[in-house]
């Protein structure tokens, strides 16, 4: 497997597309994230990723992680040990964090950028810091004083790591279910007790110390998703005054055997009266999650988007390469005994898929990204608060989207290569094994549709959408005259119409039946990504073709000929949904009822 | 101890340069540029003998256009003390280049020049010897390995040959080969504390060095296609086809 980071894109769309740095400008201490110093921090990032963190990807595959029994501890692949000790070296942990606590400062969609190229080069290792980085948001919106200060400067080193600790055997996708029992003592503390199965990273021996964020109940909590808490229980007991003691009576019990994600500990944790600390309020601990959930849904769409990317670049070396068949209009290298099988019209179909879905989610990831730094640092708190809209109604879409497309997407890469991509040593169905958890973890396909659907459009009078909407609107106004893109600025301003009247026909339809939400639910987040992504892409062939433009004309029509792609061959993907949705509730409910038994 | 180290603004290696169809130059208008990878050697090279002890100012130079204050940057943030950039919107042709040297080495008064052997763009392995020839001082060209004592650089070369070693004393010019060391890879908070390093900007002009063109470029054009070849059936009849083509 080899991966070479997208840079000339990832800046393309940073710096062009969006104009990160006129926006990061606005914001306090951004005119020092200028364009140049954040594309060597992108240069350095990328090289780390592509010649220390790649080499690691199949070996973890291979190796997987191990649980002794004795010790109830967990060791990862020795190669990812020392990945990690050259990641913390080179001062990555702390990319995005607090300067007050040691940590860089840098905007989170520079951050984003970056996860993206550790995704690729080894998306198992990467499960490792991006819980980390979801422990400081927690505890950067919720901790006390002595909680911020003790902790996050120590997981922002890279020393301490952090985990999300919310599923139990009886409770995944509804957390109302939790039983874990928080007690609390007279010193202030909490002992938790009870089982959580999954935790990533629950044990490890890439650092010092762990930090679970884990969620509990009172004793006298109510029951369901009112009465959970959060607390933060580390490995090895930690004092107010950021002393390090004995052990904490919370161990991994056992590790999962997965299809994929090997490299990555899936533990089952037992936690028997140990010490933890709460973050935030009683009983508002779902809330305080929820406050991290933007940003580690996007993780998890970041790594669909990775995988989408490292796929296409491995299977597209493959298709040049490959002799196989004559092209049907005659020979292309009379040379050669065939023709290389990127000749091949469904070829470069599945290539193409890869490639538009890769440049569309990235501009989704970067655009959501943004909305990110806006919410968490923008003066103006209208501004924040409509990035925070945007930033709502857009992650579903993106962390669906983004994962159910790598799962296709990393499929294509196993089907260019034949045989050989069913073959373990090519690495691409390791991918395609990697993504498949994607679409499950940080809630489900079909829970970040209801989320979307059922919260962001239906319980908030879709204000996200409209922001959206606006948005899309001013810009087809904007170049309705520009002649080079007229075609597909007029194809987002058809579907941008037919978005908003698909989401009042539903609407319309909810009130008579609920089902109707669930029924239209997963065939709307198609619908709304697929236009995004049409929306984003005729930004970025506006971008191409400005006179501005200063990139390079092979970058340039490369560009052009993906968004052609995207509009011809994937954008009319939205028939199939929007008849879906019109399609209502019946064929899912009562009508299938005989058939389902 | 001083060191001089000398960075390259050029397209970067994984860029596939293509010829303008008028063949007026190559295409390289928005490439993605980088410091010449014989470069990033020379400084880690000298970065390394400051950290043993053997010098203790490592400065980095670059010659061109003013965004070369960007490969100015990554050798501060590699751990350069300070950067000079020698400002001219002109082409640099070694000759050029190894005067701007001497020029700094006259104000500068380094013990050691490091240079790359020569750029990954015009391949021309040239400006480390006509610096050296122009200071009047010893020069150890294709360094693979390089040990500093007092005033003397015991410097193993690649030769044609295999290994040779030489012993030159200081001030001297030295140009190093790819196996001489691996390039650190640049750490996080470095690139950020990049920014505060000393760095100057001089105009080529005010050195009484003009950027001149020593050499004119008539054309560019990329390199011939190559041609479906013929299975022969043995010796004789490749004799026989090499003879038919005039190569023998
Ligand atoms: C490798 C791995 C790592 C993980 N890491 C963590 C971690 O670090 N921390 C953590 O807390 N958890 C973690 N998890 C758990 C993960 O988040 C859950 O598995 C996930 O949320 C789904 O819960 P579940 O498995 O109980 O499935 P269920 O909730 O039982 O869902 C089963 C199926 O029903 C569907 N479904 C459920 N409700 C609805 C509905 N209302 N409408 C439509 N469909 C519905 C789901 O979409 C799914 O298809 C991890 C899991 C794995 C496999």
């Amino acid at each position: 497997m080899k991966y070479t980071a997208p840079q000339t894109d990832m800046r393309f769309v940073l710096f062009d597309v969006f104009e990160a740095t006129a926006l990061y400008a606005a914001l306090p201490g951004g005119e020092q994230h200028g364009r140049e110093l954040i594309e060597a921090i992108l240069e350095e990032g990328a090289k780390f990723c592509e010649q220390v963190l790649a080499p690691t990807n199949a070996i973890g595959d291979s190796e997987g992680c191990h649980y002794d029994q004795a010790s109830q501890s967990v060791t990862t692949p020795k190669a990812f040990r020392e990945a990690y000790d050259r990641f913390v070296e080179g001062g990555w942990t702390g990319l995005c964090g607090d300067p007050a606590y040691g940590g860089q400062g840098m905007p989170e969609s520079v951050g984003y950028v970056f996860k993206e190229m550790i995704e690729s080069a080894n998306v198992a290792w990467g499960t490792y810091p991006l819980l980390s980085a979801g422990a400081v948001d927690a505890l950067t919106h919720h901790g006390e004083q002595w909680q911020r200060e003790v902790f996050i400067p120590r997981i922002l080193s890279g020393d301490w790591t952090g985990t999300m600790c919310l599923t139990e055997p009886h409770c995944g996708s509804d957390l109302g279910l939790l039983r874990t029992r928080a007690e609390p003592t007279a010193d202030g503390s909490y002992r938790i007790s009870g089982t959580k199965i999954f935790i990533t990273a629950g044990d490890h021996d890439l650092s010092k110390n762990i930090v679970h964020l884990v969620l509990a109940r009172l004793p006298d909590a109510p029951a369901g998703t009112r009465g959970i808490s959060m607390f933060i229980v580390p490995k090895y007991q930690v004092a107010r005054d950021g002393s390090v003691g004995e052990r904490n009576p919370v161990a991994a019990g056992s590790i999962e055997h997965k299809m994929g994600l090997k490299g990555s500990a899936t533990c089952v944790m037992n936690f028997d009266g140990a010490e933890g600390f709460m973050i935030g309020q009683p009983n508002r601990g779902l809330a305080a999650m929820f406050t991290m959930m933007n940003t580690a849904r996007l993780g998890v769409g970041v790594q669909g988007l990775g995988l989408i990317e490292v796929s296409h670049q491995n299977a597209l070396a493959y298709a040049k390469d490959r002799l196989q068949m004559r092209s049907l209009s005659g020979p292309k290298r009379p040379d050669k005994p065939a023709d290389p099988i990127i000749v091949h019209p469904d070829v470069r179909r599945m290539l193409m898929t890869q490639k538009a879905c890769a440049e569309a989610g990235r501009a989704l990831c970067i655009y959501s990204a943004l909305q990110v730094d806006l919410v968490s640092r923008h003066p103006d708190a209208s501004v924040r608060q409509r990035a925070d809209e945007l930033l709502s109604f857009l992650t579903p879409i993106s962390k669906a989207m983004l994962t159910e497309l790598a799962i296709e997407c990393t499929s294509h890469g196993v089907q260019i290569l034949g045989g050989h991509g069913y073959i373990h040593e090519w690495g691409l169905e390791q991918f395609l094994r990697d993504a498949r958890i994607t679409s499950i973890y940080e809630g489900t396909t079909q829970i970040q549709a209801l989320d979307l659907l059922g919260r962001k459009i239906m319980g908030q009078q879709a204000v996200g959408l409209r922001h959206f909407l606006g948005e899309i609107g001013s810009f087809c106004t904007a170049q309705a005259a520009n002649a080079v893109i007229a075609p597909w600025v007029t194809s987002v301003a058809r579907h941008a119409q037919d978005w908003e009247v698909l989401t009042r026909e539903i609407g319309t339809r909810a009130a008579q039946n609920a089902e109707e939400i669930g029924a239209a639910a997963v065939d709307y987040l198609f619908y709304s990504g697929y236009v995004s992504f049409a929306y984003l892409l005729a930004r970025e062939a506006e971008a191409v073709t400005r006179a501005s433009y200063t990139g390079t004309a092979e970058f340039r029509d490369a560009k052009l000929a993906t968004v052609g792609f995207y509009f011809d061959r994937l954008l009319p993907r939205t028939l199939t949904h929007a008849a879906g949705v019109r399609a209502g509730a019946a064929s899912l409910t009562t009508a299938v009822e005989a058939a389902l038994v | 101890m001083k060191i001089l180290v000398g960075l390259k603004r050029v397209v970067d290696y994984t860029v596939r340069v293509q010829v303008k169809p008028d063949g007026s130059g190559v295409a390289i208008d928005g490439a993605k540029m980088s410091v010449n990878p014989f470069d990033e050697i020379a400084l880690e090279e000298a970065l390394r003998l400051r950290e043993a002890g053997k010098a203790s100012e490592v400065v980095v130079v670059s010659i061109g256009v003013a965004a070369c204050m960007q490969q100015i940057d990554t050798g501060l943030a590699m751990g350069a003390n300070r950067g000079i950039l020698v400002k001219t919107e002109g082409a640099i042709q070694p000759l050029t280049a190894a005067r701007v040297f001497a020029k700094l080495c006259a104000k500068e008064q380094p013990d050691l020049v490091i240079l790359g052997k020569q750029a990954i763009d015009d391949d021309a392995n040239q400006t480390a010897q006509m610096l050296a020839a122009l200071l009047d001082q010893p020069q150890a060209t294709f360094a693979s390995k390089v040990e500093v004592d007092g005033n003397v650089a015991r410097v193993t070369r690649e030769v044609d040959a295999g290994l040779e070693t030489l012993e030159v004393d200081l001030p001297a010019v030295l140009s190093v080969d790819l196996r001489l060391n691996t390039p650190r890879f640049i750490k996080l908070p470095d690139i950020m504390k990049a920014k505060s390093k000393p760095r100057e900007t001089i105009e080529l002009a005010s050195l009484g060095i003009e950027s001149g063109d020593h050499l004119a470029t008539t054309q560019h054009a990329p390199p011939p296609k190559r041609q479906k070849g013929v299975i022969v059936k043995d010796v004789p009849e490749l004799i026989a086809a090499l003879k038919a083509k005039g190569l023998l």
